[in-house]
């Protein structure tokens, strides 16, 4: 056995006392294996990661138990020997490749420091090294961009860039904490690719944390399952997930969002672009005269039906969120976009805001669309307020609490603050203040992107509840495949602003037409 | 049913109760200041109130002329006349001086040494270069300083909010002009203006106060623009937008209260930056008139007389003690506001 972490119990020193996070947590991993830890957040996956090399800040981290890599306990270990397998036998690879790598120094020079810290290179020999190894991770014209800054680089360069420095030592081991999550589909794809050719070429053992089942399928050879803190079930990957036998990995494998929205009879177009366009001028100079712009939206054109969800694919950076905003009228934009009959780009603002009360959105991050210091009372009768829906408090307090119970959560809750509740607790409450107004058409901008797949599933059934009972029309955008398959009756995918492919779900879904919705869809399932 | 919150507020107190020293300051303070706020109960040299004959007389409330204490003229009645004090001590007549026995503004006339006299039991710290009573003067004038504080710092903190939340969430041309403009208004010489505006006008507080708050709000308005800047493109603003709600109520009930850590933050240093400035004038001349009660006047005094040790002595323990107060409970309010451990 290559490592084995042996019955780690390990937690954090705080304010209100000890609080454990990995309770008895046992791992073994093989030379040229691979291991994927797979949890939700908060499940203790990362803690378990930087605890192998001690990571950890020691004044308030502290464990117990047994790291052995090779025969040696690495938790005993003092920060000179551990300097020397960090790196060197043991690299490790992070999530956010913007924060992963210093803004400040050039990508050559982080490259270099691997080497000449571990294998004693002159400045030349690490330099070609460097070159060497950017070559070999995918990126193109290595020699000029040795001297890049980090910002300069795209996040699939720069996670190319964090693989080459993890790998500039051949270490035995590499752990890999989440390294494609911040990434878009088809690149993710591309850096999964390249793991595994270096692992072959190194036949380097890897750990990999993650908690995208798909990516577990397709490349780990045994799987570890946690949960707050245990490890609930392990195996091979084949084992785990054709018979799962612990509860948890049932309904983990149960919350991949899978079937399809049922049929729905034709009905009426409820909102129609025609050749939208959002540009922003890029102004440069004294007299910031224009000197070109950015096509954010790039004539796109449209047509959602009433009762039905219209997916909007596409990956980041392809204009699908600047859509939204754009009938929103959050953003400036000029062409057609025609509601019920209305000209929404013709209305003023008086006009447009009682118009408003049809036009709802959800945004993506529950932690920064409900406002820190209103009660959830006062966040969703805001809308009711301007509306002049429910006179009385009352009226307005009973509105609410059918509201927060139609979303799942109690009357009680409506006193609380924001802070108080979870990730998945806080998009219901922004579910709430969408439906307070009963809308007759939802915006949902990657509504679950942040959201753990137990949770994602729920607000799914949720979504698609509110759906069916109410009419309500969706929009929903995201870049995730498989959640706009289960969800969508029409689809269009975005690239660079314009709109490449549109139709039917499961006609789109089955028969791609063009090059790039091959190539995504490839990429995701 | 009541339910205790667990508001933003409420988390905020708790956690700043638990830096004990900032606590304890801000308890000090408190009640300093209210017993000062009731200056004329502690140190004056008028009774708090006289049996005189079988009736009740309050002095500080009210001016009875001479003649009521069997005294021969009808003049207000000087309650230190010891003609006039041994009426009303005697014969069954009572009257409660205040601890101190002296206004800020009462000369001690039985004095054998030359002033400023040093403390004796009676002027329990001394007297200044007039022969008026320190401990008096240096009452009335911490109140005189503290009240000041506070209404500069009210006014500035009020205009520094409105200019940076005009600014920030306006943005764009609006933001630049106001930007330019408080380039060019920072720039102006305050001293040299506030010594032209003292020959002009008539100096007193309120001018010092109008003037002085005319340059004091800058500060503050980067801190609340740039709070507006950042939060007005975060996702519960959009949201408030889509459902219609108009752009003053967004201000007012998503971004300020939200915006509102640099100001609170900031509170107690612009106090403390408030009652020095204060005092500094007043060291200058420049301040309030006399005969108004001022540390700084006190301060001028302890330079003139560098013998009367008790001049300067007390006055400097008052105020570094006041700004030592105010420094506690600024750092202690730091650390509430302190977002990485929220």
């Amino acid at each position: 056995m290559l490592l084995e972490i042996q019955n780690l119990n390990a937690g954090f020193h705080t304010e209100e006392g000890f609080s454990s996070v990995l309770h008895d947590v046992s791992l073994s991993l093989d030379q040229g294996e691979t291991v994927a830890l797979v949890g939700e957040s908060g499940s203790g996956k990362s803690v378990t990661a930087l605890s192998v090399l001690q990571l950890l800040a020691k004044d308030s981290f502290s464990s117990d138990g047994e790291v052995l890599f090779g025969n040696e306990n690495l938790l005993v270990k003092d920060e000179r020997d551990l300097e020397h397998i960090r790196g060197n036998d043991i690299a490790m690879i992070f999530q956010e490749p913007m924060t992963s790598l210093n803004p400040v120094y050039s990508v050559g020079h982080q490259l270099m420091e691997p080497l000449k810290i571990h294998q004693q290179m002159t400045d030349e020999e690490a330099r070609k090294q460097a070159i060497y190894l950017l070559d070999r991770t995918g990126i193109p014209a290595p020699e000029t961009r040795m001297d890049s800054f980090p910002h300069q680089l795209s996040g699939g360069q720069r996670q190319r860039v964090m693989i080459s420095m993890a790998l500039a030592c051949r270490p035995k081991l590499l752990i890999a904490d989440e390294p494609t999550t911040a990434l878009d589909v088809t690149i993710q794809a591309q850096i999964l690719e390249l793991l595994q050719e270096l692992q072959r070429e190194f036949n380097m053992a890897v750990l990999l944390i993650t908690h995208d089942l798909n990516m577990v399928q397709k490349i780990a050879d045994r799987v570890f399952i946690m949960h707050q803190g245990h490890i609930v079930e392990k195996g091979l990957t084949h084992d785990i997930f054709s018979s799962p036998k612990d509860p948890y990995t049932i309904k983990l494998m149960d919350s991949v969002p899978k079937g399809e929205p049922p049929q729905k009879k034709e009905s009426r177009p409820l909102l129609t672009i025609d050749n939208l366009h959002c540009h922003f001028s890029i102004k440069k100079g004294f007299f910031r005269r224009k000197v070109g712009e950015i096509r954010a939206v790039d004539d796109a054109s449209l047509t959602i039906r009433e009762g039905t969800t219209y997916g909007i694919v596409g990956e980041s950076g392809s204009g699908k969120s600047t859509l939204g905003l754009c009938i929103l009228r959050l953003v400036s934009c000029h062409g057609n976009i025609t509601y019920n009959g209305k000209d929404l780009l013709k209305k003023s603002k008086g006009e447009m805001r009682s118009l408003r009360r049809d036009l709802q959105v959800v945004f993506q991050d529950p932690f920064s669309s409900l406002s820190p210091r209103l009660t959830i009372f006062q966040i969703i009768s805001e809308g009711l307020r301007v509306h002049h829906i429910g006179n009385t408090k009352e009226e307005r307090r009973r509105i609410v609490e059918e509201k927060l119970f139609e979303v799942g959560l109690t009357a009680e809750m409506a006193d609380r603050y924001p802070h108080e509740f979870s990730g998945g607790q806080r998009q219901r409450i922004a579910i709430a203040r969408a439906i307070a107004l009963s809308p007759k058409f939802i915006i949902l901008d990657e509504p679950t992107s942040a959201l753990d797949m137990t949770i994602q599933a729920q607000i799914i059934d949720l979504l698609r509840n509110l759906q069916e009972k109410y009419q309500i029309t969706y929009l929903f955008i995201s870049h995730d495949l498989r959640v706009i398959k289960a969800l969508a009756d029409e689809i269009a995918v975005m690239k660079n602003g314009r709109i490449v492919e549109k139709g039917k779900a499961h006609e789109v879904f089955s028969n791609p037409s063009h090059e790039y919705t091959q190539q995504l869809f490839q990429a995701a399932f | 049913m009541v339910r205790t919150t667990n508001s933003m507020l409420r988390r905020r107190w708790r956690k700043f109760k638990t830096n004990r020293r900032g606590y304890w300051s801000l308890i000090i303070f408190s009640i300093l200041f209210t017993l000062s706020l009731g200056s004329e109960l502690i140190s004056n040299d008028k009774p708090v109130f006289v049996y005189y004959e079988g009736s009740f007389y309050f002095p500080i409330l009210n001016s009875y002329p001479e003649t009521t204490f069997g005294g021969d003229f009808e003049t207000e009645t000087d309650y230190r006349d010891p003609y006039i004090l041994e009426k009303i001590i005697s014969n069954g007549n009572k009257a409660f001086f205040p601890p101190n026995p002296h206004s800020y503004s009462s000369i001690n006339p039985n004095l054998d040494v030359p002033v400023p006299s040093p403390p004796t039991k009676y002027n329990f710290f001394g007297t200044d270069d007039r022969g008026r009573d320190v401990l008096a003067r240096l009452i009335y004038g911490f109140r005189l300083s503290i009240l000041f504080g506070l209404a500069l710092t009210t006014v500035g903190t009020l205009l520094g909010i409105l200019a940076g939340s005009i600014q920030g969430y306006l943005g764009g041309r609006t933001d630049l002009f106001f930007q330019r403009f408080i380039e060019i208004w920072s720039a102006m010489p305050e001293l040299y203006l506030l010594i032209i505006f003292a020959s002009i006008f008539k100096p007193s507080a309120l001018l010092l106060l109008v003037l002085l708050s005319m340059f004091g709000w800058m500060g503050l308005s980067d801190y609340v623009r740039a709070e507006f800047l950042k939060s007005r493109n975060l996702d519960y603003v959009k949201a408030a937008k889509a459902l219609g709600v108009g752009d003053i109520t967004i201000m007012f009930r998503h971004l300020l209260p939200n915006g509102m850590t640099p100001v609170i933050t900031f509170l107690p240093f612009r106090m403390s930056g408030a009652i020095l400035a204060l005092t500094s004038l007043d060291f200058l001349g420049l301040g309030v008139p006399p005969p108004s009660p001022s540390l700084g006047e006190l301060l001028a005094q302890g330079k003139s007389n560098i013998d009367a040790w008790w001049l300067s002595l007390s006055t400097f323990i008052v105020l570094v003690g006041t700004l030592i107060l105010l420094i506690f409970i600024g750092e202690a309010l730091r650390e509430t506001f302190d977002p990485r451990k929220v």
